[in-house]
């Protein structure tokens, strides 16, 4: 019985394993192989030519200053709120923190078609401004500026610094800070000597993953910025898809690895100060209503700046999608033309095949990241075990990897890596949902190790005394504990699959997009009513992800977003 | 005048709770203790002082100005948080420099300082440990030279002995009083166990439910608890029902007694509804003297220092006592007789 728990367990820990080789390090390798050696060789004339030419210094530097900026906005923005959630209980506090979810599983290309809809040249804002004060050209110029880049970034990084640091900072004991005033600090001085050090690996934790995010944001920059902004991913995917020149992308996305697993290594020992045993107190004793009218007002002030940041861009997704410009009347005609070939083309695949694409990768993701990830989890989690499944702790980052990876170069890496034999699959449906099981595993595991953690021993003790075996045990008592987490883990992967533009805009077939790509090439063609449809079809995967998210939700047991 | 005066204070929290009108006074270099069962208000009346928590109404006068509007840091008080607050990323130095700092002194100056308040505690030489590896304590010293340093107008202490093991704490209930005596600072002291309060305090100041029951000298209120309840809370079990016959003449379920600690103002006999207190050190063995009690002991354990026993009357009422060590007990189940003190016997008024 204990060779056959063991046997188990090994399965369990090589399927994953053999996933991440084949999936993840085979195609990183490919691109080092191509970019170090392309014909076989060592050469270095990719790299020679990178760093020989001024545009992709350029790139680089323009990739790290505005993910620096963008995580220094986030972070001052969102510290005001981080504050209120730890340290006040206000009315509706529960329903705001729900909402401040939403952009963890909104897609990027939705969230870039938002802020057009908010502030581009046809949006809600300029066109509300021309009507109102009798202009005939939009008043603002925001597409394709570095300003709604940023704005943008922060929208989706916001709630990450609220969540990270508003939890270390609400377990954080308020007589610290209070002690500090005692001794004749004032507020500001307090904040400075006391709760700033004290709060520095939350807040420089959250600011690196901002950092990470932001260095490797794809979608955003590639709509909003245009073709005058350009970061690293960005010019990986134009080198592959309009240059065909895969070394010199498979050198780009060297130096992307090298930068993001870098970055990585730094968090993962962040991470390890955060779990510093401070003398954490319960939320209850740390947190209380407001009292003085300057409390409120704080109170309040925050709220409304988190709720437009978070809502506006949204809501003018929607209500663009049901205007046309011309009229300004409510109209649905964008939702009946994706319904309709106009365009009587033999390329033209029907809107409606591509949410049915989506909707099938994102199912077979759903299978495929569930049953690796829950064998991952029983691997990581080795309480009671000895010898080599008692140290398995080492794979835990192995696992969290592709998470710090960016999708583009993962994208990269499959063409490079999985169009020839032995493991030709370029034609083959199967690689957009390998690349997103990729990109979802991490999210399973960490939704399911922590109920698989919170299981007490006894339990599973009580059950082996009773004559179970482990697979039993596993199946009939960590899995119904374990199964709404497994629901969290698959709805994120779900809303995950449906969302990914980063890969999928490299290896999806033409003939077979999903519902991010036919967005994107709706962008690209001219004219109110493709974009209008584009519009359309955001608010369709808006809708998706929503409900994906409110499933979330309502199932989750504890804090998801912890990583 | 005073050094600290509270006039009116009142405070009230959105679920309810309230503290009403509470007012009292600290003389100068006086230790003071708030002295209440949990949720009696009393940190949340350190807080109010503190100035970390703002008033509804009323006045904190400190010798003589209103302090009621100046923000925590600027009132020259210290507070001793429960559980010590000391900041985890300094180590001790940081910590007790921390106010001498903001007073912007010197370098030398300061070392000097901190060195000084190590000493008075009994810490010297402890600059540089780190404050997470000190035992408790340690960390309680720490704290305290951290409030005492910057020289506060008031000290105030949350609970300061409630986070140590016992025989440490009765070794501070000495020290503690010794060392602020000799910092010369005006304290309050918060605390729930009534055998602390008085080790610690001058003076002693009952709360129950957001209002002060009493305030006085710790002998004052163990002598003469204001009501039947504070009796109770100081531990004093032993209350009969009882009616004042005449002058020093107590009728209760145990037969007449007579007291000799007289306060009545009331001349108009006999008064009802009453409570009479007889404090356990009342008894006396044997049948001579006055007020003899003739019963059955019920129990008896030996607490070291004395004996501890329980007696029933004939009546049903237990009563419980305190007597010396070197007495002869009859067993459990004997019976025995014993007089009462005059002396050790209060009316109380029975509670609202």
């Amino acid at each position: 019985m204990q060779d056959a728990g063991r046997c188990l367990l090994l399965a369990s820990c090589l399927l994953p394993l053999v996933f991440l080789l084949l999936f993840y390090f085979y195609p990183l390798v490919s691109i080092l192989t191509l970019s170090f050696a392309p014909n076989g060789r060592l050469s270095l004339i990719p790299l020679e030519k990178l760093f020989g030419t001024p545009r992709y210094l350029q790139i680089l530097w323009f990739t790290t200053w505005q993910a620096a900026l963008s995580t220094l906005l986030t972070v001052g923005l969102a510290l005001p709120g981080a504050y209120l959630f730890a340290r006040y209980d206000f009315p509706g506090k529960s329903l705001i923190q729900a909402l401040t979810t939403i952009p963890f599983v909104l897609p990027t290309i939705v969230v870039a078609l938002a802020f057009t809809a908010l502030l581009g040249p046809r949006g809600l804002l300029n066109t509300g401004l021309m009507q109102l004060l009798g202009l005939d050209r939009p008043p603002l110029n925001l597409q394709h500026t570095l300003a709604i880049i940023l704005l943008a970034h922060v929208f989706y990084n916001y709630t990450l610094v609220l969540r990270i640091v508003g939890a270390y900072w609400a377990n954080l004991d308020p007589r610290l800070e209070e002690a500090a005033r005692m001794l004749g600090a004032n507020r500001w001085r307090a904040f400075r000597e006391v709760t700033l050090p004290l709060l520095a690996p939350a807040l420089s934790a959250a600011a690196l993953l901002v950092f990470i995010f932001c260095f490797t944001s794809f979608g955003v920059i590639l709509v909003l910025g245009g073709p005058r902004f350009a970061t690293l991913e960005v010019e990986i995917y134009r080198q592959t898809i309009h240059y065909l020149n895969l070394p010199l992308a498979a050198a780009l996305s060297v130096i992307q690895i090298l930068f993001t697993f870098a970055l990585m290594a730094v968090y993962t020992r962040l991470q390890a100060r955060v779990q510093r045993p401070l003398e954490l107190r319960s939320r209850q004793v740390t947190q209380r209503r407001p009292q003085r009218r300057r409390e409120w007002l704080l109170v309040w002030i925050n709220v409304g700046l988190m709720l437009a940041l978070l809502t506006t861009p949204l809501a003018a997704l929607v209500g663009r999608s049901l205007t046309l410009s011309a009229t300004g009347g409510v109209s649905l005609d964008f939702y009946r033309q994706l319904f309709r070939n106009t365009r009587d083309s033999a390329f033209y695949v029907p809107p409606l095949a591509a949410v049915r694409n989506s909707v099938g990768f994102a199912l077979a993701t759903v299978a495929l990241s569930v049953v690796l990830g829950l064998m991952a989890a029983a691997v990581l989690d080795n309480r009671g075990e000895t010898g080599f499944f008692g140290k398995t702790r080492f794979l835990d980052p192995l696992f969290m990897l592709p998470l710090g990876t960016s999708a583009v170069t993962l994208g990269l890496g499959y063409i490079v890596a999985l169009d020839e034999p032995p493991l030709n699959l370029r034609a083959s449906p199967l690689l957009v949902v390998l690349a997103h099981t990729l990109v979802a595993l991490p999210f399973v595991v960490r939704s399911v190790l922590p109920a698989l953690r919170a299981i007490h021993p006894h339990l599973r003790e009580a059950a082996r005394v009773l004559g179970a075996s482990p697979y039993r045990v596993w199946r009939e008592v960590d899995l119904p504990i374990v199964a709404r987490a497994v629901l969290v883990g698959a709805v994120f992967a779900f809303t995950i699959s449906m969302g990914e533009f980063g890969a999928t805009s490299l290896i999806a077939r033409p003939e077979r997009p999903t519902m991010p790509i036919a967005i994107y090439r709706f962008l690209g063609r001219p004219g109110a009513a493709n974009y209008g449809q584009a519009l359309a079809m955001s608010t369709l995967l808006m809708l998706v992800c929503t409900l994906g998210f409110i499933a979330i939700e309502r199932f989750r047991v504890g804090e998801v977003g912890e990583f | 005048m005073p050094q600290l005066e509270l006039a009116q204070v009142r405070k009230s929290y959105p679920d309810g709770w309230t503290l009403q009108d509470v007012s009292f006074t600290v003389e100068k270099g006086e230790i003071a203790c708030l002295l209440g069962p949990s949720g009696c208000g009393k940190t949340t009346l350190l807080r109010l002082i503190a100035g970390l928590e703002p008033l509804d109404s009323g006045r904190v006068l400190v010798d003589g100005e209103d302090v009621s509007r100046v923000p925590p840091h600027l009132r020259g008080f210290g507070l001793m948080f429960q559980e010590y607050a000391l900041f985890p990323h300094k180590d001790v130095l940081g910590n007790v420099a921390f106010g001498l700092r903001i007073q912007g002194l010197g370098r030398e100056p300061l070392a000097a300082r901190v060195a000084e308040v190590l000493a008075l505690v009994g810490l010297a030489g402890f600059e540089h440990r780190d404050v997470n590896q000190l035992s408790g304590g340690e960390r309680q010293r720490v704290a305290l030279a951290r409030s005492l340093a910057p020289q506060p107008r008031l000290l105030m202490l949350d609970e300061p002995l409630g986070a140590l093991d016992r025989a440490l704490r009765e070794r501070l209930m000495d020290e503690l009083p010794a060392i602020l005596r000799r910092a010369g600072v005006t304290t309050i002291t918060v605390t729930h166990d009534q055998e602390e309060a008085f080790a610690l305090a001058d003076r002693v100041v009952l709360l129950r439910a957001g209002r002060v029951v009493q305030a006085g000298t710790p002998e004052e209120v163990y002598r003469r608890p204001a009501s039947a309840w504070a009796a109770r809370f100081l531990g004093l079990t032993n209350l009969l029902d009882a009616r004042v016959i005449e002058e020093r003449l107590v009728e209760t379920e145990i037969g007449r007694l007579e007291i000799r600690d007289w306060r009545l103002e009331h001349r108009q006999f006999p008064i009802s509804n009453l409570q009479l207190l007889i404090r356990p050190e009342a008894a006396r063995l044997g049948e001579s003297g006055p007020n003899l009690l003739r019963g059955v002991v019920t129990e008896h354990s030996f607490r070291g220092e004395r004996f501890r026993l329980s007696v029933r009357h004939a009546g049903g009422v237990e009563l419980t006592f305190n007597l010396p060590a070197s007495v002869e007990l009859p067993a459990v189940g004997e019976s025995i007789a014993i007089s009462l003190d005059p002396q050790a016997m209060a009316l109380l008024n029975p509670d609202d």
